[in-house]
């Protein structure tokens, strides 16, 4: 890709990411703490009927839009494999959405080693996508490292739920 | 003499695990060395200091200021104005010496404070009881403005406390941290700075984006951090003085973060993330050049210079798990430093240049530490649920660092250490707090 398609995407997936992220409009934003989506706090109402296939509440609950990953690993896991074949698979079918992924960290390592760590989760799962044949510029990364778990225990089990990347996609986003 | 007992200190400094014992001799001035020993605080008397005029509340609010200062750092130990024999009723007035090493008083601090409009003056003395006499340097005069009366305070502490234990000063510092409000899956971070102390903080932005891990600039007039302020990470410019503040990089599909300055200020190093893959990166600050430091698949990130601009110590998990590495200021593959188990990370180098103090986590506690430039002699200053990123006094000889704890209701709290692993305690502040990074000793 060349730069100024790298720009383009930019400015694209910036200008269109807005309703499904509530980060980028300040942590905490309107959406309370329930749904299953990416950055812990993300209210599904609006996101279309789970039932409707085309739906992003479908994406989320039926598809699957997170992987998870051991400590410390990148690699992503025959369960993970199937979910983002899925993943894949739905945003072939429904090229009007681009997606950001987002990579995390639990919160056993330092602030700047997780942000590391969550951008290479999600660049495994942007690679992975990719190799299905989801095209590259529909696709960005983000890494949280351990700012935003989505489950609050200091045990294993919050843990391996906090290590994900989580494909969340932007409404209406067709490039 | 004086001489003898620096070298005496110089030598003390050099060994583990150091205590603290006052050494007292007929002729020579009370003195703290730093050294294995008895941990036994010497014994200071600080008098409120005088009102010379109009100063009210100033003259009793500094002196209690100093007095926290020095108490705080362990070295010293306050003795309670009840058990005072004699007053102090003039700043010029004699002084009965003996009345104060009746009390065990090895130092007197005296002190006048005097206000005129907005205009303060504070003037002291730092007296050795034993022989009666002004320790060399230790009597000055301060002015400027009211509102800057803590800065005054911590002035005097600064003289005292260098004059007793040879170390430069460290109380009239700012510090630069992440105040934190909300639950642990929905924090609201912005950027604050405070005294030394926890005192006067001042919020630097809103908690409208996540920022992380703050540094100050060697002059301390600018502050780099980590911004998610335009949608993804990206190292930020700020402008203390007027809080303007700028994006620093603007390559898309990257990510950048761990931002610190070089030594003079001229240049930036900082962690660039592109297709997953983290190196380190420098931003030369006035042409906006960018080279390239390290060149691995691996992670390389929190990159720190050594004071003389030469080094730039940083974490790399090359070989399996993340250690530390010391390479060239111009990049280059690097040598591994940290050599015990467990995973090393946030080094930082000392602004004396002999230390480096890090992140370590090892069976599932976390510690601050601190190591040689060459990885030798490595101690465990602290042992916590999680203890990370370190910052150092602008002395060199404390640190502070986030400390938090476990579970649902975790919160993260400041914390800070002596280099000997004494003197471990909270910094006061409002609330939750992350992320501190000392500013140089102000001027």
């Amino acid at each position: 890709m060349t730069l100024a398609a790298k720009s383009l995407l930019l400015i694209a997936t910036l200008a269109l990411a807005a309703c499904n992220n509530p980060d980028r409009y300040g942590a905490g934003g309107p959406g309370g703490a329930g749904g299953p989506g990416g950055a812990g706090g993300i209210d599904t109402t609006g996101l279309g009927d789970p039932n409707n296939p085309t739906s992003i509440a479908y994406f989320n609950q039926r598809v699957g839009d997170r992987v998870l990953f051991a400590v410390d690993q990148s690699t992503i896991s025959p369960e993970g494999r199937a979910v983002l074949t899925a993943q894949a698979q739905w945003l072939m079918t429904n090229t009007g959405y681009a997606a950001i992924i987002e990579g995390h960290a639990d919160e056993q390592g330092t602030r700047e080693y997780n942000l590391a760590l969550g951008a290479r989760r999600a660049a495994a799962v942007q690679n992975f996508l990719i190799s299905q044949g989801v095209p590259a510029n529909r696709l960005r990364t983000i890494s949280y490292g351990k700012e935003r778990p989505i489950e609050v225990c200091s045990t294993e089990a919050c843990y391996s739920q906090n290590r994900r990347a989580v494909t969340v996609l932007s409404v209406g986003a067709g490039v | 003499m004086r001489s003898a007992i620096r070298t005496l200190f110089a030598l003390a400094l050099g060994l583990t695990l150091a205590g603290v014992a006052p050494i007292q001799a007929q002729n020579a001035p009370p003195r703290i060395v730093i050294g294995p020993g008895v941990i036994e605080p010497m014994p200071i008397a600080i008098p409120t200091f005088i009102d010379e005029g109009g100063a009210g509340e100033y003259a009793r609010e500094i002196s209690r200021v100093v007095t926290s200062d020095l108490e705080g750092t362990g070295f010293f130990r306050n003795i309670p104005q009840d058990a005072y024999i004699s007053r102090i009723t003039s700043f010029d007035g004699g002084i009965a010496f003996e009345d104060w090493k009746a009390i065990n008083a090895q130092v007197l601090v005296t002190g006048a404070v005097s206000v005129s409009g907005d205009r303060i003056t504070v003037k002291f003395r730092a007296y050795d009881v034993f022989n009666g006499q002004v320790l060399e340097g230790a009597a000055l005069q301060f002015a400027g403005t009211t509102q800057g009366w803590r800065r005054m305070a911590h002035k005097v502490a600064d003289v005292v406390y260098s004059k007793i234990t040879g170390e430069g000063g460290y109380f009239d510092s700012r510090v630069v941290f992440v105040s934190e409000s909300g639950p642990k899956n929905q924090r609201l971070k912005r950027l604050a700075v405070m005294d030394y102390d926890g005192a006067n903080v001042q919020y630097l932005t809103d908690s409208s984006a996540i920022v992380l891990a703050p540094r100050f600039s060697p002059q301390g007039d600018r502050i780099l951090y980590t911004s998610y302020e335009s949608g993804f990470p990206r190292i930020t410019l700020l402008d203390v003085a007027s809080l303007r503040r700028q994006s620093l990089d603007e390559q898309p599909g990257t990510m950048t973060f761990a931002p610190r300055f070089s030594p003079d200020g001229q240049t930036v190093v900082f962690s660039l993330e592109r297709g997953g893959n983290t190196d380190i990166y420098a931003l030369a600050v006035g042409t906006g050049g960018l080279t390239q430091l390290t060149n691995a698949p691996s992670i390389e990130t929190a990159p720190s210079f050594s004071p003389d601009g030469r080094q730039i110590v940083f974490e790399s998990d090359r070989s399996g798990t993340p250690q530390i590495y010391v390479m060239p200021a111009s990049g280059g593959e690097g040598t591994r430093i940290s050599g015990g188990q467990g995973r090393y990370g946030t080094p930082v180098w000392s602004p004396r240049g002999d230390l480096i103090a890090f992140t370590k986590q090892h069976q599932g506690r976390f510690h601050i530490g601190v190591m040689r430039t060459d990885g030798s002699e490595e101690r465990l200053l602290t042992a916590s649920f999680l203890d990370e990123g370190p910052t150092w006094a602008p002395n060199g000889r404390v640190l502070m660092f986030t400390r938090e704890t476990s579970g649902a209701g975790g919160q993260a709290t400041l914390w800070s250490v002596d280099i000997t692993g004494r003197n471990l305690k909270q910094i006061p502040t409002e609330g939750p707090a992350s992320d501190p990074a000392w500013s140089p000793l102000l001027p």
